[in-house]
């Protein structure tokens, strides 16, 4: 039944706390407004995303999140670097194909965000069978170093938080 | 006083890192690494430049809004989709499938593959209901 009405909780906090952030005002007219948004839009979206589980360890979320805030302040700094000093012969971009062991579309998502945010590289494209992301570093001497650093860093973290 | 500090350090920061960005446009040599510029160095300097308004109205006014937190969220949260479009339809325009990594033997990248019988969300809706009776 709590199923039905809510079929995606943690969407339905996130909305209710964005209205009320966005509101910017503390009334009980908004909260009750704030709690109608957060039941209504996940229902008539629901169609388009199936199959929710929960999550795995949520405690999790808050520790990678500020990794992921500290790397996006470290890639400006070195994206900054590469473009003021790096002649333009000396770039090296290159494709790199990550293997995925995350299977949850969700999980997915957030990673390859995640890869969008951070040093020097951009997620292009999914395979096929949704197992493999394609991902094009700007400045890739050591390819090998930066798939290592995707596996690791992030994605073992997001299997931890999803699966 | 102290505030006004952090506020014009913020601010000198945004105005870098901004313009980092839109000389990377300039100076990369392809499209692939110019989309690295925007989708960086951009997102720090708006950052910037909201962290320093969220600052300076508490401040100097004694009021705090939470609609710079709520841009910073929605720049965040729409700059890799913007990214991943625009990439994508580069790889259309501009790539083969012999220029780039294998995925997996025998299979491609869903740019260049060809479209499915059934769509990923009817898929996982039909395992959902064949799996558990409907309540």
């Amino acid at each position: 039944m709590i199923r039905r009405l809510l079929p995606h909780p943690w969407l339905s906090v996130t909305l209710v706390l964005v209205w009320m952030a966005l509101v910017n005002r503390w009334a009980v007219g908004s909260l009750v407004f704030a709690v109608i948004i957060g039941i209504v839009v996940p229902l008539m979206t629901a169609p388009y995303w199936p199959g929710a589980q929960g999550y795995g360890k949520p405690h999790k979320i808050p520790a990678y999140l500020a990794i992921v805030l500290w790397d996006i302040i470290k890639a400006n700094f070195a994206v900054a670097r590469i473009v003021l000093f790096t002649p333009r012969r000396a770039l090296r971009p290159a494709w790199i194909s990550v293997p995925l062991d995350l299977r949850r579309p969700e999980a997915i998502t957030a990673l390859a965000a995640t890869i969008t945010l951070t040093p020097g590289t951009v997620s292009c494209d999914l395979s096929e069978d949704g197992r493999a992301l394609l991902v094009h570093a700007m400045h890739a001497p050591d390819p090998q170093g930066i798939l290592d650093e995707i596996k690791t860093r992030y994605e073992a973290r997001l299997k931890e938080i999803f699966e | 006083m102290i505030a006004e500090i952090i506020v014009s350090v913020l601010l000198v920061a945004g105005g870098f890192f901004g313009l980092v960005g839109s000389y990377g446009l300039v100076k990369l040599p392809d499209p692939m690494t110019r989309l690295h510029a925007p989708t960086k160095s951009a997102t720090l300097g708006v950052g910037a430049v909201l962290v320093a308004s969220l600052i300076w109205f508490p401040a100097r006014y004694g009021v705090l809004t939470w609609h710079e937190l709520l841009i910073t969220l929605f720049l965040l949260l729409t700059a890799p989709v913007t990214g991943y479009f625009i990439a994508k339809a580069h790889m259309h325009m501009g790539w083969s499938r012999d220029e780039l990594p294998c995925p997996a033997p025998g299979k491609d990248w869903a740019t260049f593959a060809d479209p499915d019988e059934e769509s990923f969300v009817d898929r996982k809706r039909r395992d959902q209901q064949g799996s558990q009776p409907r309540i």
